[in-house]
């Protein structure tokens, strides 16, 4: 596992609508614009989905949207979600501030995409070592081999979740865990296993 | 308390919460999500999901339903609404009620998947034979898709006319907070008395649409005009962003009408006096509110999903005293606020188009 440019944790990208990602926190209106992208099954929809709805839960305004049309039958997916502190006017992401690529696929279609100071979330367990960016923030997990440390490599996803949660922010983790609960929680066995892969990866990420 | 859901559903939860209790339809993608709900929800509502062998027959069973007096929708996407023109003309002249959604994907043709509003023409010229309208309702955020919906039903119902909600694929599949049961307030509507239900112990109701005279055609089309004339005066609907100061307006609708938000808060960002004005009747025009603003508009520009519909009616209500821009992307394609500021500069600022 190697990771590139974390210098520090819990500092969220500040992509604001005019992609000025770089400048500090202030008490600006925040935007953070993700794309997540990967195959069919990889349940990046649903990260999206757990996203919005704790950007929801947390009072904020959100939006998603699935790439719905012949992309979705080549075995690619992905999704747009925005969650901000004011009112979202556009809800397509041409430019996110925070990019997820669970496959090699997602990876070479969205890595000229982020803007710069953005930050780019790789599962490394199946995307090969490949050219990066130098101006964007490009963390690597291997998150198939950590899900798969826990009993169940359909959670990677979830994994994913937690390590961009412990690195970029834009909820609580209380709102975060309440939200993947009420998506994901109604059989017993599964809250547990969910809530273990995002604990996972906020534990990865920590280490990081 | 607030749930995500997507528009294609919320407009279908709305409908049952209207007291539809009849949806027929064919399935396709953008709009699927509404008969999918429908299949899931209808019955337990004690209604009925009906899937139609095609579109032309779903628009004959709306026919048939709504002529007996119940609410009744359809939803489906470009083609299929095509499809359905034939039937349109016919609830029109029958005078009819029903809803029926339009998530509009790219054309002609088969055309492709991707969002538009390309069916702006045939949603409000009356995309059927004859002359006529249906009042045309396009949202803009999976709220208002709610309120609209719930509305769409009782508009139906007073004017005995079709009505359409007009929706872009983005709006049909994106997923927004929405509350039920939303700003709507149930009105109390007359008895369809006219409704083909049953006529023990009265005369027998025709819902029909053929005329054996030309005079009686003609009367029937008179009264129409009179119908439509009383639509256009009484239901015109816009929003207003920004334009009490401004000094350019953009005009656009639907998902066009969010991105160009962000447009404007670009502009403005750097010292434009720009706002939005946002029809939400299609048909009819809001020409009242819009011709309301000429006189401080120096620049008008029109932002669509299409090749360039809509500006045709912003240029008749601005009658010459601005100049009318318009920019667009097609196929299923969306701008990015980068180009809508872009083509607004060399439009509008440098005096690219004449007035």
């Amino acid at each position: 596992m190697t990771e590139q440019g974390i210098k520090q944790r819990g500092m969220a990208p500040q992509g604001t609508d005019t992609a000025e990602a770089a400048k500090p926190v202030t008490a600006k209106p925040v935007t953070t614009k993700y794309v997540l992208a990967g195959f069919g099954g990889q349940g990046v929809l649903f990260v999206g989905k757990v996203l919005a709805q704790a950007g929801m839960m947390a009072k904020k305004q959100v939006t998603w949207i699935p790439a719905y049309g012949p992309e979705m039958r080549g075995g690619t997916a992905n999704c747009s979600v925005i969650i901000s502190d004011r009112k979202i006017g556009s809800p397509t992401v041409g430019k996110p501030s925070v990019c997820l690529t669970m496959n090699q696929a997602a990876y070479e279609k969205f890595l000229h995409t982020i803007v710069p100071g953005g930050v780019l979330y790789v599962n490394s367990s199946i995307v090969a070592d490949l050219p990066g960016r130098d101006d964007i923030r490009i963390v690597k997990a291997p998150v198939n081999d950590l899900a798969h440390d826990l009993g169940s490599a359909k959670v990677a996803n979830i994994v994913m979740l937690g390590i961009m949660q412990a690195l970029t922010p834009s909820v609580s983790d209380k709102e975060l865990e309440d939200a993947l609960m009420q998506l994901a929680g109604k059989k017993p066995e599964l809250a547990e296993l969910n809530r273990q892969a995002l604990k996972a990866g906020m534990e990865f990420a920590n280490r990081l | 308390m607030a749930i995500l859901m997507k528009g294609n559903e919320a407009i279908a939860e709305a409908a049952i919460q209207a007291g539809c209790r009849l949806f027929c339809g064919y399935p396709i993608t953008p709009s699927t999500e509404i008969p999918e709900y429908m299949a899931k929800k209808m019955k337990k509502a004690g209604g009925t999901y009906l899937q139609a062998e095609s579109e032309v027959a779903a628009i004959y069973m709306v026919y048939g339903a709504g002529a007996a007096g119940a609410r009744v929708m359809s939803g489906t996407s470009s083609p299929g609404f095509s499809l359905m023109q034939e039937g349109l003309s016919y609830l029109f002249a029958a005078e009819i009620p029903c809803v029926i959604a339009d998530v509009m994907r790219g054309g002609p043709g088969l055309g492709g998947l991707g969002p538009t509003q390309a069916d702006y023409f045939q949603l409000t010229k009356g995309g059927g034979h004859g002359d006529y309208h249906p009042i045309v309702l396009a949202p803009a955020t999976v709220q208002e898709m709610i309120d609209l919906t719930k509305e769409a039903f009782d508009l139906a119902d007073i004017y005995r006319n079709p009505v359409i909600l007009a929706v872009d694929g983005i709006l049909g599949q994106m997923m927004e907070p929405v509350e039920f049961p939303g700003t709507y307030k149930a009105k109390i509507l007359p008895a369809k008395t006219w409704a083909a239900d049953g006529c023990e112990g009265r005369p027998k109701n025709n819902v029909i649409s053929y005329y054996l005279s030309s005079e009686a055609g003609e009367a029937d089309n008179l009264r129409w005009g009179k119908k439509m004339a009383q639509m256009q005066a009484a239901e015109q609907r816009f929003a207003e962003l920004s334009l009490d100061d401004a000094e350019y307006a953009f005009v656009a609708f639907g998902t066009s009408s969010r991105i160009t938000e962000t447009a404007i808060d670009m502009l403005r960002s750097e010292g434009v006096k720009v706002g939005l004005f946002r029809p939400i009747s299609l048909w009819p025009f809001p020409v009242e509110g819009l011709q309301k603003r000429v006189p401080q508009i120096k620049g008008w520009m029109s932002i669509e999903l299409s090749a360039g519909q809509m500006v045709q009616d912003v240029r008749l209500a601005v009658n010459g005293r601005a100049p009318v821009g318009f920019y667009g992307r097609q196929g299923g394609m969306i701008p990015e606020p980068e180009e809508i500021v872009a083509a607004f500069k060399t439009q509008i600022l440098q005096g690219g188009v004449q007035r």
